[in-house]
């Protein structure tokens, strides 16, 4: 039998819109869903259905309109901005379609960046920072600038960048978007790694099937609403 | 540490943009610096007088005469110590162009009254001896080459004729406020020319110089100098040396306040000139603004990053333009020394140079940390790539 897997993100009946001016643009409607503790999970659908939204909430970077998020043991519907900053930090790692590196920074001090948070002194970031950037293969680039590296070793970067402060969940935004189909195999093998590897729960938004592929649940979004598919991935 | 790290090489990271902006703040604070230095050498005789030195002259204006016979009443005065009397001579040295002030004075009380002005005993000696001899400042002296025993020879305009002079001494200023621009003579080489050729015009002066004996005394002696000559043909007008000085500022307050407006319009125009660069830069960066709040750093830290390269900025240019201010304002002293006899940066300037490149930067840096902090993550996270 197989053992039950701990429950590390609860997600109930989740709305949310947006207001331009006078206009008030629903995004998602009654979202619910569970994530287990170790999971990789994809979210996909189409421009515009609210994926990348609903990763916003889940990461705590955006405002639910209604309902609840419980990530760990932590409602973060009910945190101010100020205790939301505090749990991203201690709690989430963030890939981005883009990589989002500081430009004035060299790699290791982006990747040092998150440790300014904690209470680490300068030689345990430090030796932190180098040992992340080693296991995504970039101990070699560590004093080179953003604007120095390809689009997939600044992708290695914030991959290393999100893992070093050891999160409960990594969020990726189109992590391999940007990326050639090479660099995008390397990025997603990387993240495969960090999830069997390292047990990282690990949530992707995408569009791309192949990257969909790569994880071990799939759920799709259509106009903000989930699909009511709830089985391993069919891809 | 990384918050600085980050703030001062975003600050340069734009290397045209950051120059250009930081030239403009310097050649800003360069002007402001000079035009406050005009403003203050316009001061200068104000600041150079003395309390203790009491000016008299006619009630009517400066321009009447007051007769040579006050000289010995004023003395029996309780508290003078000193007293000395002088014209100005109005004279002008080969062309008009060449312009500095020329007094014809008692010379002996009035090198005692006017300690600053320093000769060695033998050049003193030499110019009190010789009643066609006369004295010129250091930086007069040596802008027009002369040198000791050299005869000069100035037009008359308030009297007519030419006035040759020996120069028997170049006096050197004690303090750095000490005007070293003037030309004195003997005013016995002035009235006996007058007893020649314009009698009514002889035996009378422009102005006493009047010291006390203590300078708490000071607004008696004027007092009791003023009533000795009430209803008087002459009646006088007796004040400090400052105030006398002042009067003569205040009949330039407009050209001052003008000038005063100017400054502070320069710093209004590259105040704009700040506010529009930094407002460039944080719409460039909110996406790593919005990265950093995303990792956790809170608005206190954007606010130290905008603000921080907002000051690293307008500080880089108003030192740089700190630093130009001393050789500009010896440039400029040096070719305007007969307008400016003093013309030195003062600390005060120096100070409000800091405190309006201090100003530039705060204004500049407002709005866009306002803008940066307020932005949604999510909208900001959108405008990368």
């Amino acid at each position: 039998m197989e053992e039950q897997k701990r429950i590390i993100v609860e997600i109930r009946n989740l709305y949310k819109s947006y207001h331009r001016a006078s206009l008030t643009i629903p995004v998602l409607f009654d979202i619910t869903f569970d994530i287990a503790e170790g999971e990789f999970l994809a979210l996909m659908g189409p421009s515009g259905s609210g994926k990348t939204t609903l990763l916003n909430l889940l990461a705590g970077i955006d405002k639910v309109d209604k309902g609840m998020i419980r990530v760990g043991d932590v409602d973060i519907t009910t945190l101010s901005e100020t205790q939301l900053a505090h749990w991203r930090a201690n709690n989430v790692g963030f890939i981005f379609q883009f990589y989002n590196l500081i430009p004035v920074l060299k790699a290791i001090e982006n990747v040092e960046l998150p440790l300014h948070l904690t209470s680490l002194s300068k030689r345990q970031r430090r030796d932190h920072a180098e040992m992340a950037l080693q296991m995504v293969g970039l101990a070699h680039r560590m004093d080179h600038y953003p604007g120095e590296m390809s689009g997939g070793e600044q992708q290695r970067v914030a991959i290393a960048r999100a893992i070093v402060t050891d999160p409960t969940i990594l969020v990726a935004d189109e992590p391999t978007g940007d990326l050639d189909r090479a660099s995008a195999e390397e990025i997603l093998g990387m993240m495969e790694r960090l999830n069997a590897e390292m047990g990282k729960t690990i949530i992707m938004v995408t569009h791309d099937p192949r990257a969909a592929q790569r994880a071990k649940i799939l759920r799709r979004l259509d106009k903000g609403y989930l699909a009511h598919d709830d089985s391993q991935n069919p891809l | 540490m990384m918050i600085l790290k980050i703030l001062f090489r975003n600050a340069f990271h734009n290397k045209l943009r950051s120059g250009l902006t930081i030239l403009g703040i310097a050649v800003a604070i360069l002007a402001f610096g000079l035009l406050r230095t005009v403003i203050d050498s316009w001061y200068a005789g104000v600041e150079a007088a003395s309390t203790s030195r009491l000016v008299t002259r006619n009630a009517i204006s400066i321009i009447f005469p007051l007769p040579i016979s006050y000289n010995e009443k004023i003395r029996q005065i309780e508290g003078v110590k000193m007293v000395s009397y002088g014209n100005w001579f109005g004279g002008v040295y080969i062309d008009e162009k060449n312009f500095f002030p020329n007094f014809c004075v008692e010379p002996k009380t009035y090198l005692d009254i006017y300690p600053e002005f320093v000769l060695s005993p033998a050049e003193k000696k030499a110019f009190l001896a010789d009643r066609k001899g006369f004295v010129a400042g250091r930086k007069l002296a040596k802008k027009y080459g002369w040198r000791i025993g050299d005869t000069i020879t100035l037009k008359g305009t308030i009297f007519p004729g030419n006035w040759d002079f020996v120069l028997r001494g170049v006096y050197h200023g004690r303090d750095d406020t000490t005007d070293e621009t003037q030309f004195y003579f003997h005013w016995a080489y002035l009235n006996e020319t007058m007893k020649k050729v314009s009698p009514p015009r002889a035996e009378q002066v422009g102005f006493y110089m009047i010291t006390v004996t203590r300078p708490d005394l000071s607004s008696d002696v004027a007092l009791a100098v003023d009533k000795t000559f009430k209803n008087s043909l002459a009646e006088t007008l007796t004040e400090t040396e400052k105030a006398f000085n002042q009067g003569f500022i205040a009949m330039s307050g407009a050209i001052v306040t003008a000038i005063q407006m100017v400054s502070f319009v320069v710093i209004f125009i590259i105040m704009a000139v700040v506010a529009n660069t930094m407002a460039m830069t944080t719409r460039e960066r909110i996406g790593d603004y919005a990265i950093m709040k995303t990792l956790g750093f809170g608005g206190r830290d954007i606010t130290i990053l905008i603000f921080g390269e907002s000051l690293v900025m307008t500080l880089t240019g108003c030192l740089t333009g700190m630093a130009l201010t001393f050789p500009a304002a010896q440039a400029f002293g040096h070719t305007l020394a007969t307008f400016f006899p003093v013309f030195r940066v003062s600390g005060e300037t120096l100070c409000l140079d800091i405190a309006a490149a201090v100003l530039i930067a705060c204004f500049a840096a407002i709005i866009p940390t306002r803008q940066a902090i307020r932005i949604g993550i999510a909208d900001g996270l959108r405008r990368v790539g």
